[in-house]
């Protein structure tokens, strides 16, 4: 009984300073991912949610909590570029679901940030191991059991950070998504072109809308295919406020998208991106992103048959930014993985700073918001690791997300306490 | 009435009844069917000199040598004297493993090109396809066999899928390109018997195709009708059949009393704890044993049942949350299990995970270790090499670096507990079969040719 009180009050005084208090990271390997670049020997200093003191020989301010990070690497928290996190709990089980709609009326104005759960179990175990950002993205399908999806055009993203169940939505949306190459066919009637068509009428209309509401409104205008949500939706892509995501694979289809983007001079980032490679001066050349998992080597349909894990390093070379994730279809619950995959792209020759950033900085800016620095004034997300972070045998120590370090506590750490020896004078149950 | 007795059995049994009358002898016994035509890839003697050697037995050598002649490990030790026709390689600064055993691929039936043409890992036709045979699905142009050589993958058991609560028989293969599954079976593997637990059956049959079993006790009842009758099946077998001679051979009820007899290993699909004590005493009712439990996500719950069984769990380092089985995912299931005295190891079912079980077993050393576990390299190598061999049967063949076994061994290019460390040279029966750093020996499947434009991909 009384060990139980003492933890208690321990837990209480923890929470009661982790909301707005000041700490110094010292002694740490810092990898800033600014100019500033790599500082042995670092000190990270955060206010109440805001990193204000980055470098060497900082001074501590008085009353700050110091972490000693000697021996360990402090980078910036890792964002995951595309998940189903806080709409995705268990994945055949549709209840947990809300990541698409097999719904025929809309398509633009689908939007998953609202729907989004802060309080999510896979928020608290991606968060344990580094994951601080993520984009939720929403797909073309409803869920596994959905007979026939409808249309190619999933809906609008959302990025999030998982430090907290309050004003968790950091910018909505940050893209409008597209389902292009055998994934769009399926959805648009069996032809890829059944795609294009869908969504070069819901752009002509979005435009038309756009130059000509009053007139629309006032009932002197061609009536539009599109609903009127949907129309309003399409307006921040046209005037170019967010980029079209589009998933596809194919070293043609990409092509095509680059063309429809140029000719409706669009923002466009690509998701999946096997066979990007084969095009990566394009995609250079046109500031394309490319958010792709880059252990995807395999020859899984005919649309990603030049899969290769040479795919981050050359698109890299070529200059094309690039963002990590593990799986382009719906994995939510292993994104903390991204970091092993980071890993395996510098053994296959990208290099380990551009490796980092793919998990950290670059999708920041691939979708436009402020993180994956370590600088004064940024908002507080780093993660403290025990080793080199892009190895597999390393873990987090300590997380922050907007200067609140997050109790490194989830379902699995939980389960381990509870079962980790087995000699029970009670059952497992009265472990708590 | 039986199990396998079809709706119309005299017109359905009848050819075969003639044909059983008509022979001499009695049927081609399953041992000799489909029988292995493997032959190792040619090989010289050779010797990997001054590496950091873990031999899968608990064995750390740091400047150490392996030698290998006639397709075996000969030697393992420090300065180790060979003939002189050896082919030295310099393993300086590198280091040696067993070759990466697979317990649980799909590679050939369920092929990483994943297109209709070429899924055939699943007979959903009935919760007990015992009858049927993963190998006679295999597709030995599947590019992800090389893939997973380039990993240091030498031997794997392909898998009928899980949709039934017996899926069929499976095969160990050894990981070498040819041109038939027989050419690539594993010589003397015991075959295994697939078995299916909890959600997947009752979502195929009950939830899909409005038949039983529709539940986990459905399942269970299902398991038990079959054992049932393939108890009668072998009694009527040894005991001549009694007055009405010898049943007509049926694959299903063979494969089922191959389990009977100790011949064919279970390897059982099953996720929850509470499941794995049923199957168990399942086990005990029908008298066989469940070999290993695969996709165990909550091993570490009954990791003492397991180890009183002497049934391996096979785990992820980290998956979990597809379905609601596998919510109870722990990191360190695989340390756990292993410290409770239980068999344990890693395993893929995926074309992409298979490549780096090396990676896999390491996030789950370094998290067990922050729990204080104390876990080295040179045990938890073990997890990938030696255990993997026992679940398939072959652990006395292969899955460690001791005199006599076959030579499957892997040259890393550093630390494979490292995320950077890649397979440099693949070993099979002391063959070089895959190595980076010759094009000579990165073979290609018939599929992969012409695929990706050389012109355009060398640009």
């Amino acid at each position: 009984m009384r060990g139980a009180t003492i933890s208690f009050v321990a837990l209480f005084a923890c929470v009661s300073v982790a909301w707005a208090e000041t700490v110094a990271i010292t002694g740490g390997t810092v990898h800033t991912m600014t100019n500033a670049g790599v500082i042995e020997g670092g000190t990270v200093v955060i206010q109440d949610d805001r990193i204000t003191a980055v470098g060497r020989g900082v001074a501590i301010p008085e009353g700050a909590r110091v972490i000693d990070a000697t021996g360990r690497v402090v980078t910036p928290g890792l964002m995951a570029p595309h998940t189903t996190l806080g709409i995705e709990e268990i994945s055949l089980e549709e209840k947990s679901l809300d990541y698409g709609l097999d719904d025929e009326h809309f398509g633009a104005a689908f939007s998953v940030a609202e729907a989004i759960n802060p309080r999510s179990t896979l928020i608290r175990e991606a968060r344990i191991r580094g994951i601080t950002r993520a984009i939720v993205a929403p797909t073309d399908s409803a869920g596994p059991f959905t007979e026939e999806p409808e249309g190619p055009i999933a809906g609008q993203g959302a990025v999030i950070h998982l430090g907290s169940t309050d004003d968790f939505v950091v910018r909505n949306p940050n893209g409008l998504y597209f389902v292009y190459g055998e994934g769009g066919a399926e959805v648009s009637g069996g032809a890829r072109g059944g795609a294009l068509l869908r969504l070069r009428e819901a752009l002509d209309d979005a435009i038309d809308y756009s130059e000509n509401r009053t007139a629309w409104e006032e009932g002197n205008r061609r009536s539009f295919y599109l609903h009127r949500l949907d129309l309003e939706a399409l307006q921040q892509l046209v005037s170019r406020k967010i980029p079209l995501v589009v998933k596809v694979q194919r070293a043609s289809d990409i092509e095509t998208m680059l063309q429809l983007a140029s000719d409706y001079d669009l923002r466009l980032v690509i998701v999946g991106g096997r066979e990007a490679w084969l095009v990566a001066d394009k995609l250079a050349a046109a500031g394309v992103a490319a958010v792709i998992n880059p252990l995807e080597n395999t020859p899984a349909s005919f649309e990603s048959m030049a899969s290769s894990l040479k795919n981050a390093a050359i698109l890299h070379e070529a200059g094309v930014k690039i963002a990590f994730t593990i799986d382009t279809v719906s994995d939510p619950h292993n994104q903390p993985n991204i970091k092993q995959a980071a890993g395996n792209a510098v053994a296959h020759g990208l290099p380990w700073e551009a490796a980092l950033r793919a998990i950290t900085v670059n999708p920041a800016e691939i979708f436009g918001v402020d993180h994956g620095q370590l600088a004064a004034g940024q908002e507080a997300d780093l993660v403290v690791w025990d080793g080199d972070p892009l190895e597999v045998t390393t873990y987090a120590d300590h997380v922050f997300i907007r200067g609140r370090e997050i109790p490194m506590v989830s379902r699995s750490t939980l389960l381990f306490e509870r079962y980790k020896d087995l000699d029970f004078e009670y059952p497992p149950a009265y472990r708590n | 009435m039986k199990r396998w007795i079809p709706p119309n059995p005299v017109a359905t049994l009848l050819p075969f009844l003639v044909l059983v009358a008509g022979c001499e002898s009695a049927p081609e016994d399953a041992e000799a069917a489909f029988a292995s035509t493997y032959q190792s890839l040619p090989s010289q003697p050779t010797v990997i000199r001054n590496a950091t050697i873990l031999t899968g037995t608990g064995r750390r050598v740091d400047g150490g040598d392996v030698f290998m002649q006639n397709g075996l490990v000969s030697a393992v030790g420090e300065d180790l004297s060979v003939p002189d026709d050896t082919l030295e390689i310099d393993g300086t600064g590198k280091w040696v493993t067993p070759g990466v055993i697979d317990v649980h691929s799909h590679l050939g039936n369920y092929p990483v090109f994943a297109v209709e043409a070429t899924s055939d890992g699943n007979e959903i036709t009935d919760p007990n396809t015992a009858q049927v045979w993963a190998e006679h699905s295999v597709w030995t142009q599947d590019p992800g066999f090389i893939t997973a050589l380039a990993g240091g993958v030498t031997t794997m058991q392909i898998l009928p899928g899980s949709a039934n609560l017996f899926g069929g028989r499976s095969v160990t293969l050894k990981n070498v390109p040819a041109r038939t599954v027989q050419a690539m079976k594993f010589p003397g593997a015991p075959y295994g018997l697939k078995m299916a637990c909890g959600e997947n059956p009752k979502r195929v049959y009950g939830g899909m195709k409005d038949q039983a079993p529709s539940t986990r006790m459905g399942n269970v009842a299902g398991y038990r009708a079959a054992w049932i009758a393939a108890r009668e099946y072998l009694d009527s077998q040894e005991g001549g059949g009694g007055d009405a001679g010898p049943t007509v051979r049926d694959l299903q009820l063979e494969t089922l009393a191959g389990v009977l007899k100790g011949e064919i290993l279970v390897h059982n699909h099953c996720y929850r704890g509470e499941e794995m004590a049923v199957m168990l005493d399942l086990a005990k009712e029908f008298g066989y044993k469940v070999g290993t439990f695969h996709h165990a996500v909550e091993a570490y719950k009954v990791a003492d049942l397991l180890a009183e069984s002497g049934t391996c769990a096979a785990m992820w380092a980290d998956w979990w949350g597809f379905k609601l089985e596998a919510f109870d995912m722990v990191l360190e299931n695989i340390a756990l299990v292993d410290a409770a005295g239980a068999c344990a190891l890693i395993h893929s079912d995926s074309g992409i995970s298979i490549q780096r079980l090396n990676q896999e077993v390491a996030k789950v050393m370094a998290a067990a270790n922050r729990r204080g576990m104390n876990i080295t390299r040179e045990h938890a190598v073990s997890w990938f090499t030696l255990n993997p061999a026992k679940s398939l049967g072959v652990d006395k063949q292969t899955g460690s670096l001791e005199p006599g076994k076959m030579a499957d061994v892997v040259l890393w290019t550093g630390d494979p507990f490292s995320v950077y460390a890649l397979a440099e040279k693949v070993f099979i029966d002391g063959a070089l079969t895959w190595d980076r750093n010759d094009e000579r020996y990165q073979p290609q499947t018939d599929f992969e040719l012409g695929l990706v434009d050389q012109e355009e991909a060398l640009q």
